[in-house]
């Protein structure tokens, strides 16, 4: 008896569990979009922008429905079957991860979008406490003894792969491609960082909560957006010398699309992306756009910066195979 | 045995009566003693409990209550406490029942691997909660055990609410079970034998005579069973899929508002939650003052 | 002699109801333990034993597995002592506020352990209310995850050794006192040694539960790998790197070591209660 009843509350449990979700999919038209740690304001505003575009278009009420973390925990989300319609990572490497082991989308995906289907860009600086009291400049000064560096760690955070790749392009820059003298410098860096949180929010967080680290190595954005949230007397911006193309790009998961019913919709969503109300949004919180009218529009904000980009290191998955997999030379940084 | 034994009591409550004034070292610590072990606790309960809580509610009413308020009756706030309750409701009930049958066995039967059994129940303990929502991943994942038929009939495990509870459910197994089963071993089963030689039945037996002797021990274990539901974190963050609004309990809220700078929100979410550990315990000890009033 | 007569005594009274509690219970812990944690062995067994052995003995893995044990054995150790002696003083004494402290033992059972982490962080970081008046450095180092995992443990010695010391008989003490034992000799031979299962089983589950904790520690280590970097973080690394090979290995690990401890402990309570009962039996 007691066995029917257990069978019985499971199989209440799964019932409910999918009757919910069809119930609300009826009820209005809803949209997931899986997303990366930084980009929750950004994509509260567009998320707003673009409903009431669509109720205009169209006339149909939309939800979109956000789910924000690491950008790799995000990546294995998809893979694992979240339900997501679009996502937006960190890098192209998570999204050719859900390619590759689901074929959830074709495998051509950075194609289907303009500019490499990334439709703003960002770039790594860095945050220092107000005055900059250890006189950080460029990369050269975080490797001196006594300068305590936060970055994330590049294992699990999207953006601390971007923080780890602009910091190599300067060391292998200045020093003329000389893995070995390169590799030092690396090694110098990442002893100097003191804590090495799983993503970039968490980081931002021991920088400017804690109180810990003279430095903190992040997405421009993310150094914009703690400036404004926490206070613009506490830190300031610095710009070093040579910093690295962030391309964060974005993708329709087709499959889960097509079998939800959602495809146009999600296509549309990303398309208001490349809009200029779009980029508009996007340069307002701090991503650099692509449209250059809007650039020019808030150049004060964006310095411009030698920049080198992820094609330098060979695309991602040559990177990450070099860099960031296990036996590669991050974790030569720490042996 | 009852009989036996309850004349005894006020026997031994009155003993120390008579013999304090005369020897009242032979069964008390000099005084000094006894001061230095009291400071001790409170210094250390104050340094690693009351503090970190007093620092909740500190920083969850730094901006004042409009904030507070706002933060814990907005709409994501509130599925998430819809969540979590509903959590509660299907996975208490179950892991009682669990708790309860498992130290039945446990307590009045002999049997071969015993001791494995016992080692599996607490397992869940000790198993990380990371594995713990591994586990449920390798199964129901998109690419585990189950994952292929799951997705052509479209029912939703994980990064959904029957996914939340089975790793809740997991995590929570012994918390029951282990309050009972060494409490009903140190009661022995004299009383059942009697009643089911007198011709009782098995639910009868246990109705009147072992749920009496358990009741506050069963009640322990239920309240700390549903505080850990409550607080579940790291099992249930890896097969939540944070979907706001949707999949997101209270702590993994707290988690997004501590990410999102909203550091008041986060700690009055936490604040939330510290209120209902504080009314469970004290709902706790309400109820042992007045077994014990009851009892006397 | 005491256990033939006790199995003579005890098999016509057998009591009923074994085939439904012993059915139900198998059945629950399969579906909802052995099961799940099979998949744990079945996902590692794709592995090949090189490639196994590799993961596992990597330098990496093999200084968190040593961080883990041994911030978890201390934060354990920490609280027999300190949980022994907060059980002894709620029991046996009497002064003013004891019932609030009583009931705040149970916060930490309470408390999402993601909450604890942020709260104690931010206590013991550098510029915290208890941080800034050490000279070194707390949180973000193992001193900070042995903090955290103190404040997990807690209550498991607290609320084991209460119940032990609530039941007992004072007429034991008395006796001892009466035939000329000192307070000292009292507690050492009477009393501790009917308190040491339960403050086994306390350190048994504090312990366990140090092993596995996740949501607190990453708030407080700093996450370093070679230096604060624990074990169920590292799982939680390479689940993010599509490495469930790598991840699972790591977890079959961990399984393992959790339960050669519990059944140890688990066999060694056994023993323990069996010379306890002997002894008073007779």
């Amino acid at each position: 008896m007691t066995k029917k009843m257990i069978f019985f509350v499971l199989f209440c449990l799964v019932i409910s569990g999918c009757s919910s979700s069809n119930a609300s999919e009826k009820e209005s038209l809803t949209l997931l979009n899986v997303s990366y740690d930084p980009t929750r304001e950004l994509y509260h505003d567009i998320n707003e922008a673009f409903a009431k575009q669509w109720q205009q278009d169209t006339g149909q009420t939309i939800t979109i429905q956000q789910s924000h973390g690491g950008s790799g925990k995000q990546g294995r989300a998809v893979i694992d079957g979240i339900r997501a319609d679009v996502v937006t990572l960190a890098l192209a490497y998570d999204i050719d991860e859900i390619a590759k082991n689901r074929s959830l989308l074709p495998t051509n995906w950075q194609q289907l979008l303009p500019n490499g289907s990334a439709p703003y860009t960002s770039t790594i600086v860095f945050l220092v406490r107000k005055g900059n009291p250890k006189n950080i400049r460029d990369w050269d000064d975080l490797v001196k003894d006594h300068v305590s560096v936060i970055t994330p760690n590049p294992k699990t955070s999207g953006g601390a792969r971007w923080n780890y790749l602009a910091a190599w392009a300067y060391a292998a820059t200045v020093n003329r491609h000389n893995d070995a003298q390169t590799i030092a410098f690396m090694k110098k860096l990442y002893g100097n960082v003191e804590v090495l949180d799983s993503g970039a929010r968490g980081s931002t967080t021991t920088f400017v909560e804690r109180g810990i680290g003279d430095v903190l190595i992040a997405w421009e954005n993310e150094a914009y957006l703690s400036l404004n949230e926490v206070g613009k007397d506490d830190f300031e911006i610095i710009t070093p010398s040579l910093s690295i193309l962030a391309e964060p790009p974005v993708a329709v998961i087709k499959k889960n699309t097509q079998r939800r019913g959602t495809n146009e919709v999600a296509n549309a969503y990303l398309s208001f992306l490349y809009t200029e109300k779009g980029q508009e949004i996007a340069a307002k919180n701090y991503y650099r756009p692509r449209n250059k009218k809007i650039l020019r529009h808030y150049n004060t904000q964006f310095p411009s910066v030698k920049l080198a980009t992820i094609n330098d290191f060979g695309g991602w998955q040559h990177a990450q195979k070099i860099h960031f997999t296990d036996g590669g030379l991050f974790d030569a940084m720490y042996q | 045995m009852s009989a036996t034994l309850l004349p005894e009591a006020p026997k031994q409550q009155k003993i120390p009566k008579v013999h304090n004034p005369k020897t009242p070292t032979t069964t008390k610590e000099p005084l000094i003693v006894q001061w230095t072990l009291i400071g001790i606790s409170v210094a250390f309960l104050s340094l690693f409990l009351l503090l970190p809580l007093a620092m909740i509610f500190i920083s969850a009413l730094q901006k004042g209550v409009v904030v507070y308020v706002e933060a814990i009756t907005n709409s994501e706030a509130l599925s998430a406490i819809k969540l979590t309750l509903l959590v509660v409701l299907i996975v208490v009930p179950l892991n009682t029942l669990f708790g309860i049958l498992s130290a039945l066995l446990i307590s009045h039967h002999h049997f071969k691997g015993k001791s494995l059994l016992l080692t599996l129940i607490d397992l869940p303990f000790a198993v990380s909660p990371v594995i713990a929502g591994l586990i449920f991943v390798l199964i129901f994942g998109a690419q585990g055990l189950f994952g292929e038929w799951l997705l052509n009939h479209d029912i939703y495990v994980i990064f959904a609410l029957p996914g939340i509870v089975l790793a809740t459910l997991f995590v929570t197994v012994p918390f029951v079970a282990r309050e009972l089963i060494p409490l009903m071993q140190s009661q022995g089963q004299a009383e059942e034998e009697a009643s089911h030689s007198l011709g009782a039945s098995a639910l009868k037996t246990f109705i009147y005579i072992t749920l009496p002797k358990i009741k506050w021990g069963l009640l322990y274990g239920i309240i700390l069973c549903n505080a850990r539901v409550i607080g579940e974190f790291g099992a249930v963050s890896v097969v939540s899929g944070h979907i706001r609004g949707l999949t997101n309990t209270m702590p993994l809220h707290i988690e997004v508002l501590y990410n999102e700078y909203q550091f008041t929100a986060a700690f009055a979410v936490a604040s939330l939650m510290s209120i209902l550990a504080l009314l469970t315990i004290l709902i706790k000890n309400v109820i042992e003052w007045r077994s014990k009033e009851v009892s006397s | 002699m005491t256990i033939l007569f006790s199995k003579k005594r005890r098999r016509p009274f057998r009591l009923p109801g074994f085939s439904l509690t012993l059915g139900f219970t198998i059945f629950y812990v399969s579906l909802l333990i052995l099961l799940p944690l099979s998949m744990v062995i079945f996902h590692t067994l794709s592995l090949n034993w090189q490639n196994f052995l590799a993961i596992i003995t990597d330098s990496r893995a093999i200084s968190a597995y040593k961080l883990t044990l041994s911030t978890s054995f201390i934060a354990a150790l920490l609280n027999v002592i300190f949980g022994t002696i907060i059980a002894w003083v709620l029991v046996r004494y009497q002064f003013f506020g004891k019932k609030f402290l009583d009931g705040i033992v149970d916060l930490p059972f309470a408390l999402p352990t993601a909450v604890a982490g942020i709260a104690l962080t931010s206590l013991y970081a550098n510029n915290g209310w208890i941080g800034q008046f050490f000279s070194f450095k707390i949180a973000f180092t193992p001193i900070g995850i042995i903090i955290a995992l103190t404040f997990i443990g807690l209550p498991f010695v607290v609320r084991t050794v209460q119940p032990v010391l609530d039941s007992f008989r004072t007429e034991e003490e008395e006796a001892s006192a009466s035939l000329g034992a000192n307070r000292l000799q009292t507690f050492s031979k009477i009393i501790f040694p009917a308190m040491v299962p339960a403050i086994l089983t306390g350190f048994t589950l504090a312990f366990a539960r140090a092993l596995g904790e996740y949501g607190s520690i990453v708030f407080i280590a700093g996450n370093l790998p070679f230096k604060t970097e624990i074990t169920p973080l590292l799982i939680m690394t390479k689940l993010e790197q599509y490495d469930y090979a790598g991840a699972t290995a790591i977890a079959f690990v961990m399984l393992l070591a959790s339960f050669i401890f519990l059944f140890t402990m688990n066999g060694l309570q056994w023993l323990i209660q069996r010379k306890y009962s002997l002894n008073r039996s007779r």
